[in-house]
């Protein structure tokens, strides 16, 4: 029981990895993307396009990530280069994110006349399968190793990303531009050039979450009504609960998975919480987060300081 | 070519112009530095020396003229191109990340091969940081440095970069003297080895003691370039002002004989909490001008926003009528029929809102007066009125939003509107800077006229010869102390000089 | 020397200079040209998916104007777009990123709807007046609780108010699933429907709340340009420095108005309640707290541009959803069209500020 409740708390949680990994490479370089849920989206609608038609996994995961870097590129010319206010850009990009995915989506339900349904072996190709060896370890193997493809992926990418911004010379510039551009500026750093390729990498990071939640969480069948249905903006609050660190993130998707999925595993005789805490719970420790690091005034796991603010050279 | 090259300089910057929309920053300038050479770039506030310097460093673009390195003309699109050219600029307003270790910000934006950073990267940055005997902890955090530690990491950052121009923009505003000697004794060793430097100051004593040559700017263009050797003082400051300095500022008589303010053991810190007045007493009198002098950060914005009601004090007492005013809000100071005016340094962000009229700033003070729920702007537009008129202040009209106006007129519409409360006090901090000479005189001249009416003015100064002509007694601040209180008529300025070094402050601390 | 000929590059073909500023009606036609670009831009993008673009917009405009009913429903959307735009803009004024619409809407529906469940026997003006006052605190609360944090410890707002949006939703769903929940919908997690008393009138065929939203329009205007609320917000959103040294209670300054910019947004939420769904449910708010501060954002914090804005975007959803049932065509497009005007008009408001240079002095 407990076991089964750990592994759909992963589960549930690896979109939200996708989306704060990708968040958080974008306001790290200095960039508050409020797009998330429209870049899921689009990515989601994508994805599962590109499946349906071609029935490969690696051209839909492709597509979807494709899709988010485009959407994230609207958002970086509205911002970098025509510095417009990032918050109602990202809001924009959402709205435009959500019309787009469902415009596309009733387009396909229309021409496939009724939901379209992913093929067998494209539902094989994501399914749930022991990993060889790893798998068949006691109870870790059926816990760790038995996922779908795409929670190895969220994982990877969230390492690699922890990686690459703490251990990499282009992560400490990234970094420094997010912190304070007229300071990245001046040793030489491009800093439109570094804003760009990490808010359409962020993006594109965005987009394969948003495929997860069309490819798996809908169960082969496209739902055009809700298919993100908010995962993207509790991404954008895993961010927060992550301290910017897409490593924390991994652990801060697997809680907020948990309490997504906590309801249906609570035994409803011995304990009588209601339903709706379990998910408010991760948005008020959230805010708890939000608090309490405000309050030790840290420059460390809080908000790069250049977020939100975008940045002209010549500025005086 | 090989004899030619001691003659090619290293920098040549020719009839240079930048236009920030329709101010004129720099017009037509022309300058020359030679390898081993130090050049300091000599001007008031505000005659171009950082703007010109800003498109040696890429950080602007000039609109017109040529910039020759080494006798080839050169293109500098951004920071990185001045870097590629070894051109190393240690800005007035460090460029640090405040976020990231010492070394994190010396190697920053580095052509070093190689995709990771080196575990041990702070190591090579001790190493270097010995090497030149400037010692600075490689993996303390910038936020968490003293504004000195802050420069050393600015110039390890271009020592490490092996810049062979290097350019640094009053590095010597936030340093102690024994901190400055230090700097020097560096830029000498620079220049042995062959690197040209230019220095932006306006302190003459500086640029005697270290220059070789010195480029006078004078709004926004170039107007001499001396050898250092063969001039003086008092012709550096002609240059500079543009006229011959009689420097006769009036220097009316009063007869007041009243005390206005006391303060009596006042210790301030400021937001983050660092104190920066230290147990400091002294009293301002009726009709004179107390002048306060020392080097930038010595206290003097935590005295004013403490007088001011803006900064909490934490210990001792500001008397005015024997009433005490701390832990008074500005509000209640006001209310108590006190007309304090305080004209702050950084005007525009905060004794104006920028982008409001001179109507609507004229209220800043006053538009709670009545019970009226609204704001009665008839009075204010009036005042505006009258105060373009008297002050002659240059505006396309009294509702242009104050930040367009010249940083001349802005101040003109702050003192303006302060000195139209009808204060007994007046605080003003800086109260010339950044204006050319005619504006500075008009606002001599005001603060004359008021002192006159018997208001009591403490004047927060950085020109000493301006301070020695026009205020009675100066108060000279040195880390948060007063290291002593001279009477204007009969001290020099060498005097003054040695009251802002902490050497007599650290001697004084052995007698307690 | 050879290798400081490498150095020398070649200028970049454009960059960005900052420009004088430039006057109201300069900035107007700069927007009204980035707003003909989009409405193209969006033409193109019907062309490319098959459709005719004269048609498209014409059915659009046509749709949500063509009968009675159409224009009842147009206004219908516009109500609460309105009015949270309206709450916005005291936030915005202030500088203080209000992102929190959303929840304060919803926190306004909250309250207002206790009073609809549960004193529904009260007079129907009273209790309609205690609906809207209760409306008022429950968005204002939620309002005053960012401006609380960040005045004591400087929370960051835009991320603490986009929290408690989702604090609010799920604050719904607790209630539909519990407390509130209406016994008469056996499984079915859902709130009772308002009686007739707890309902909004309605003046010429829609609920009141236009008549509400059009109040505000005036009220907010005058609020922020001629009170000394209005001139302190101002002040506060120009420099918290210049607001302290003018002796401005700041922390009380922005508390105030964060209340009042929730409050507003909470009689959105009531007036969704009470004149269109009759109920309360999770889809109160819907996303408008979101959409209305692009609208607020769009309209320069002008009142009266809100309007016309709002009316506009309403106009479109209205239009779209006739479309879908003229054309086929998703009423989803109205998304997608949203989103190229306000990018449009984002990017544009760039040229009131800067411009670019053409290599060799060609100014563009």
């Amino acid at each position: 029981m407990f076991l089964n409740f750990l592994f759909a708390s992963i589960k549930a949680g690896t979109p939200l990895l996708f989306g704060t990994t990708g968040e958080i490479m974008t306001e790290k370089t200095g960039n508050i993307n409020l797009g998330v849920e429209g870049m899921m989206f689009m990515g989601a609608f994508m994805g599962f396009y590109t499946g349906y038609h071609t029935g490969s996994l690696a051209l839909a995961l492709l597509a979807a990530f494709g899709i988010g870097v485009v959407a994230a590129l609207i958002y970086a010319v509205v911002t970098v280069t025509f510095m417009a206010n990032q918050n109602v850009a990202g809001l924009t990009l959402t709205i435009f994110g959500i019309g787009f995915g469902k415009f596309f989506g009733e387009a396909m339900i229309g021409k496939a006349g009724g939901s379209p349904k992913l093929s067998e072996e494209f539902m094989a190709s994501i399914s749930e399968k022991p990993l060889p060896v790893l798998g068949n370890l006691p109870v870790i193997g059926k816990l760790l190793f038995s996922h779908n493809p795409l929670v190895y992926l969220s994982i990877l990418v969230a390492v690699l990303c922890t990686i690459y911004m703490l251990r990499t010379r282009a992560g400490l510039n990234m970094r420094a531009v997010g912190e304070n551009p007229a300071a990245a500026d001046a040793t030489g750093i491009n800093v439109t050039l570094v804003k760009y390729i990490h808010i359409l990498l962020g993006g594109g990071i965005c987009g394969l979450g948003g495929a997860y939640l069309s490819l798996i969480n809908g169960g082969g069948i496209w739902n055009n009504s809700s298919v993100v249905n908010g995962q993207g903006w509790i991404s954008v609050a895993l961010v927060i609960f992550a301290s910017w660190n897409p490593v924390k993130a991994i652990f801060g998707s697997l809680i907020f998975g948990a309490f997504s999925v906590l309801q249906f595993y609570v035994p409803k005789d011995v304990i009588v919480i209601p339903n709706a805490f379990y998910v408010m719970l991760p948005f008020l420790i959230t805010t708890m987060v939000l608090i309490i690091t405000s309050m030790k005034k840290s420059k460390e796991g809080s908000q790069p300081a250049g977020c939100g603010v975008n940045y002209f050279r010549e500025e005086r | 070519m090989e004899n030619m090259k001691n003659e090619t300089m290293a920098i040549e910057l020719r009839k240079i112009t930048k236009t920030f929309g329709s101010v004129v920053a720099n017009n037509n300038i022309d300058l020359s530095v030679k390898q081993g050479e130090i050049l300091a770039l000599l001007g008031e506030n505000g005659s171009g020396k950082t703007t010109l310097m800003n498109m040696l460093s890429g950080i602007y673009k000039p609109d017109h003229g040529t910039i020759l390195m080494n006798g080839h003309t050169v293109t500098i699109n951004s920071p990185e191109d001045s870097i590629k050219l070894g051109v190393g600029m240690i800005h007035q307003h460090f460029k640090l990340v405040e976020a990231l270790s010492a070394t994190d910000n010396i190697i920053l934006g580095g052509t070093e091969k190689g995709i990771f950073l080196h575990k041990r990267r702070s190591e090579k940055i001790r190493e270097i940081s010995k090497r030149f005997g400037l010692e600075v902890d490689p993996e303390k955090k910038v936020y968490q440095m003293s504004v000195s530690e802050k420069q050393t990491v600015e110039i390890l950052k271009v020592l490490y970069r092996k810049a062979d121009i290097l350019i640094l923009d009053e590095p010597t505003a936030v340093l102690t003297p024994q901190e400055t000697k230090r700097l020097f004794e560096i830029l000498r060793r620079m220049k042995q080895e062959g690197c040209a430097v230019i220095i932006i100051t306006h302190k003459l004593n500086e640029v005697l003691d270290i220059s070789d040559r010195v480029t006078i700017l004078r709004k926004g263009e170039s107007v001499a370039t001396v050898t250092t050797s063969h001039t003086s003082a008092k012709e550096l400051t002609e240059l500079m002002v543009g006229r011959p300095v009689e420097l006769s500022i009036n220097h009316p008589v009063t007869n007041f004989n009243e005390n206005l303010l006391e303060l009596h053991h006042l210790t301030v810190s400021n937001e983050q909490g660092y104190e920066m007045i230290k147990d400091i007493s002294f009293d301002l009198n009726r009709g004179e001008i107390l002048g306060v002098a020392g080097v930038a950060g010595s206290g003097q914005k935590e005295l004013c926003e403490a007088i001011a009601g803006l900064l909490p004090v934490k210990k001792g007492a500001i008397l005015y009528h024997n009433e005490n005013l701390v832990g008074k809000s500005p509000k209640e100071i006001i209310k108590m029929g006190i007309s304090m005016s305080f004209i702050p340094e950084d005007r525009l962000g905060m004794g104006l809102a920028a982008s409001m009229g001179m109507v609507d700033n004229m209220l800043l003070k006053k538009y709670n007066e009545g019970n009226s729920p609204f704001v009665s702007k008839k009075e204010a537009r009036e005042l505006a009125k009258r105060l373009v008129k008297q002050l002659d202040i240059v505006t396309p009209n009294v509702d242009t939003p104050v930040r367009r106006l010249s940083g001349g007129n802005v101040q003109k519409v702050l003192l303006g509107r302060e000195i139209a409360s009808e204060p007994n006090v007046i605080i003003t901090a800086y109260a010339v800077r950044g204006l050319d000479i005619n504006s500075s005189y008009t606002i001599y001249d005001l603060l004359n006229e008021q002192k006159q009416k018997g208001v009591g003015i403490l004047f927060i100064g950085e020109d000493l010869d301006v301070m020695l002509e026009l205020c009675d007694r100066i108060m000279v601040l040195c880390h948060g102390k007063v290291t002593g209180i001279v009477d204007a008529k009969t001290t020099t300025k060498e005097q003054l000089g040695l009251l802002m070094t902490d050497a007599l402050a650290g001697k004084e601390e052995s007698h307690e | 020397m050879s290798n400081s000929e490498d150095k020398i590059k070649r200028e970049p073909l454009l960059r960005v200079a900052k420009k004088a500023e430039i006057s109201v009606s300069k900035t107007m036609g700069l927007t009204l040209l980035a707003l003909a670009l989009a409405i193209v831009a969006g033409g193109i993008f019907l062309l490319v998916i098959g459709q005719n673009p004269f048609k498209v917009y014409g059915t659009i405009v046509h749709g949500a104007w063509r009968s009675k009913l159409a224009i009842q429903g147009t206004i219908k959307i516009a109500i609460p777009l309105l009015i949270a735009s309206l709450g916005i803009t005291l936030a915005f004024q202030m500088k203080f990123w209000n992102i929190g619409a959303e929840g304060q809407i919803i926190m306004g529906g909250i309250f207002a709807s206790y009073f609809a469940l549960f004193f529904d026997q009260l007079p129907h003006t009273i209790l309609l007046l205690i609906m809207f006052l209760a409306g008022m605190v429950g968005g204002g609360l939620w309002g005053l609780i960012p401006a609380y944090f960040k005045t004591k410890f400087g929370t960051n707002e835009t991320l603490f108010t986009l929290m408690l949006n989702y604090i609010a939703l799920y604050t719904i769903k607790f209630l539909t699933e519990g407390p509130w929940h209406d016994p008469e919908s056996s499984g079915f997690p859902k709130i009772a429907s308002f009686t007739p008393n707890a309902r909004l009138d309605k003046i010429f065929g829609v609920h009141a709340g236009w008549l509400i939203g059009l109040i505000l329009v005036l009220v907010v205007y005058i609020y922020i340009r001629f009170t000394k609320h209005g001139y302190e917000i101002s002040v506060v959103g120009e420099s918290v420095n210049t607001a302290r040294y003018a002796g401005m209670n700041v922390k009380k300054i922005m508390m105030r108005t964060m209340f009042l910019s929730g409050a507003i947004c909470g009689i959105a939420g009531m007036t969704q309640v009470s004149g269109a769904a009759y109920t309360l449910g999770e889809g109160v708010a819907g996303g408008v707290g979101f959409t209305a501060i692009t609208v607020a954002w769009l309209s320069k914090l002008n009142p009266v541009v809100i309007l016309i804005v709002t009316v506009l975007f309403s106009m479109l959803e209205k239009g779209c959803s006739v479309m879908q049932s003229a054309f086929g065509l998703s009423a989803a497009t109205s998304g997608i069209l949203q989103g190229i005007i306000l990018f449009f008009v984002l990017a544009f408001d760039f040229f009131t500020r800067y411009r670019f240079i053409l290599r060799k002095g060609r100014k563009a």
